[in-house]
């Protein structure tokens, strides 16, 4: 056996050499931590009191920003649509992935084709995605449209309307539910089998199977995912900034694109700031209401019940 | 027969009176299950319909796009419009700063990461949960809340419109990874580390010399989502890059769409190669990859 003659020799104890060997270690992530986020992040909320371009002028206006913010209709379309299409892709997304994982969880044969097939659309750019559904959702020539016409629908104009531009944004979030999925399938097989034997042997038939066996064992796994998926869901910006440019008509201005608009295009940095940490505070809110209200529905396994 | 059979206890006349509901109790459990998979594969030819519409459109020629009744497969696949739209779009520019990034970054997060995720998972030392608990913290982080700063820092070093910050940041760990990592040396049995400190090793020694050969799949997981995240990243290239030289594929992408709005098949051709290089690492990495997701999910 090689001793290791490095300069950690220096007649400390183990202990001691971990204390150090440790912090070197993490040292990166630390040095990271502080410069791009904990910094950062102090420093836009002292911003967000600010009106500044960056380059040639800064100066204080208190709570200006927050207070224009709150007046300008633009920002409250931007929360209505975010909210809209979180509340709408969320719940829809969860069901579809829940009903996909249960299909594929029949011990079907070649499950690994059905699972590419269901998740490939996850592993493709979100820019990609949204010129293909762009195309897909085209009044005139796309797919949509024209397969609603073999059965005689006339079908909207989609992108191009006011009222039905973010339902199609909602439809298009369904494409993607594929790493959810393959969640929700996790947990499924994870679901001891011995539960189902039991049940059927005290007569409980699939339905009840389902909902009183399935669905709690899931739970854990269900508030993961719905946390998640909220949270991305509040912060999506590229199928609105590909397809619509936020239109028609700031039907689809979501409050990152508005957030955007406001630093990039309109270079007033401060109030910007101030919407992110708008839009910080609003998803904390939603994560910990949802973390509160965990302990009413999600059941974790070797807890007692009340 | 009345004697009853040595492994169900039933007579032969009791087994043809219990025939009649099992087999229509197996009936309906068949039916069911071709049920199941009819289902499944309605799905699943609905998923498929947008790749299909996808590549089928990136063959046609602009008459046959607008068309109504519309043609749905191109009499002749015009593989042509492939090399046209790359030309055009001077993609290959593209594709080499993607692959770049891409590539740096992910030498530079599993350099970060395994390091991180070794102290975390692997040696004592006082603050490490707490530290960790903010590492876990930074995962849900909205990005948005950091990234006017970030930029405004990043202007005043002169980054903006170089590949530096979107390389840079990656040389200090992300959570996601760290996290990953973390969750497989807790799999690895202690044993394996004290062997080697007794032998003198150092603990940084036993990481590069014992561990690290363990380490083939979960690296792997941490680089192929390293590898397709920033591959796929449209945000953070759209803040920082200006020049179309400096361009990768999302952007690229973006600017094509801006400049063939009635060849769509010429854009529709690039979606598509867009497209290839996440889908084949997929199919070469498949089951890691997915393990990897399934890793994350289940909180540890």
């Amino acid at each position: 056996m090689t001793t290791s003659r490095s300069f950690w020799h220096l007649g400390l104890s183990q202990r001691k050499q971990d204390i150090i060997t440790g912090y070197l270690c993490i040292l990166p992530w630390l040095i990271g931590f502080l410069s791009f986020v904990l910094g950062p992040m102090i420093f836009s909320f002292g911003l967000s009191f600010y009106e500044s371009d960056l380059l040639t002028q800064s100066y204080f206006i208190g709570l200006r920003n927050y207070q224009e913010l709150f007046r300008d209709e633009l920002f409250w379309q931007s929360l209505r649509v975010t909210a809209i299409y979180a509340f709408g892709a969320v719940p829809l997304g969860t069901l579809m992935a829940l009903l996909i994982a249960l299909l594929l969880n029949q011990n079907l044969p070649g499950l690994g084709i059905w699972r590419t097939i269901y998740y490939l659309p996850a592993v493709i750019s979100g820019v990609a995605v949204s010129l293909l559904w762009l195309q897909i959702f085209n009044p005139r020539a796309g797919l949509i449209n024209n397969a609603l016409a073999i059965f005689g629908i006339q079908g909207p104009a989609w992108l191009y309307s006011s009222t039905w531009a973010l339902p199609a944004l909602i439809i298009m979030s369904v494409w993607g539910v594929g790493a959810n999925m393959l969640l929700y399938l996790a947990g499924l097989q994870g679901i001891p089998t011995h539960l189902y034997e039991a049940a059927t042997i005290d007569g409980a038939n699939a339905i009840r199977r389902f909902w009183h066996i399935t669905v709690p064992m899931l739970t854990p796994t269900i508030f993961f995912n719905v946390i998640i998926t909220l949270i991305g869901s509040f912060q999506f910006f590229t199928q609105a900034f590909v397809m619509t440019e936020g239109g028609p008509n700031n039907a689809t201005l979501s409050m990152v694109l508005y957030l955007y608009r406001k630093a990039f295009q309109q270079i007033r940095f401060g109030y910007a700031s101030a919407v992110a940490w708008i839009l910080f505070a609003i998803i904390i809110s939603l994560t910990l209401a949802l973390q509160y209200s965990s302990k009413r529905w999600v059941y974790y396994e070797g807890e007692d019940k009340k | 027969m009345s004697t009853p059979s040595a492994i169900s206890g039933q007579t032969d006349q009791q087994k043809s009176k219990a025939a009649a509901p099992r087999l229509a109790r197996k009936i309906r459990l068949r039916f069911n299950r071709a049920l199941l998979i009819v289902l499944a594969a309605a799905g699943a030819v609905l998923f498929l319909t947008p790749w299909v519409w996808m590549i089928l459109t990136a063959g046609k020629e602009t008459a046959m796009i607008w068309r109504v009744p519309p043609v749905w497969i191109p009499p002749t696949y015009r593989w042509e419009n492939y090399l046209e739209a790359w030309s055009q779009g001077n993609f290959s520019v593209f594709y080499l700063n993607t692959t770049f990034i891409a590539v740096m970054n992910v030498i530079a997060a599993v350099l970060s990461c395994c390091l991180a995720a070794y102290a975390f998972g692997r040696i004592r030392f006082p603050g490490r949960d707490l530290l960790f608990i903010l590492v876990l913290s930074t995962m849900m982080l909205p990005t948005q809340v950091t990234l006017i700063p970030l930029f405004m820092i990043f202007s005043q070093l002169g980054w903006v419109n170089t590949f530096k910050p979107l390389v840079v940041p990656l040389f200090f760990g992300d959570a996601f990874s760290i996290f990953l990592l973390r969750q497989f040396f807790l799999t690895l049995p202690r044993e394996l580390d004290d062997a080697a400190l007794i032998d003198g090793c150092s603990r940084l020694g036993v990481l590069f010399r014992i561990l690290l050969p363990l380490m083939r799949a979960p690296l792997t997981v941490v680089a192929v989502f390293q590898f397709t995240y920033t591959w796929n990243d449209f945000f953070a290239p759209l803040i920082y890059l200006n020049s179309p030289e400096l361009f990768t594929i999302t952007l690229g992408l973006t600017r094509f769409q801006g400049r063939t709005t009635t060849d769509l098949q010429y854009l529709m051709a690039m979606t598509v190669v867009s497209t290839l290089v996440p889908i084949i690492i997929f199919f070469l990495t498949q089951r890691t990859f997915i393990q990897g997701v399934v890793i994350t999910g289940i909180k540890g």
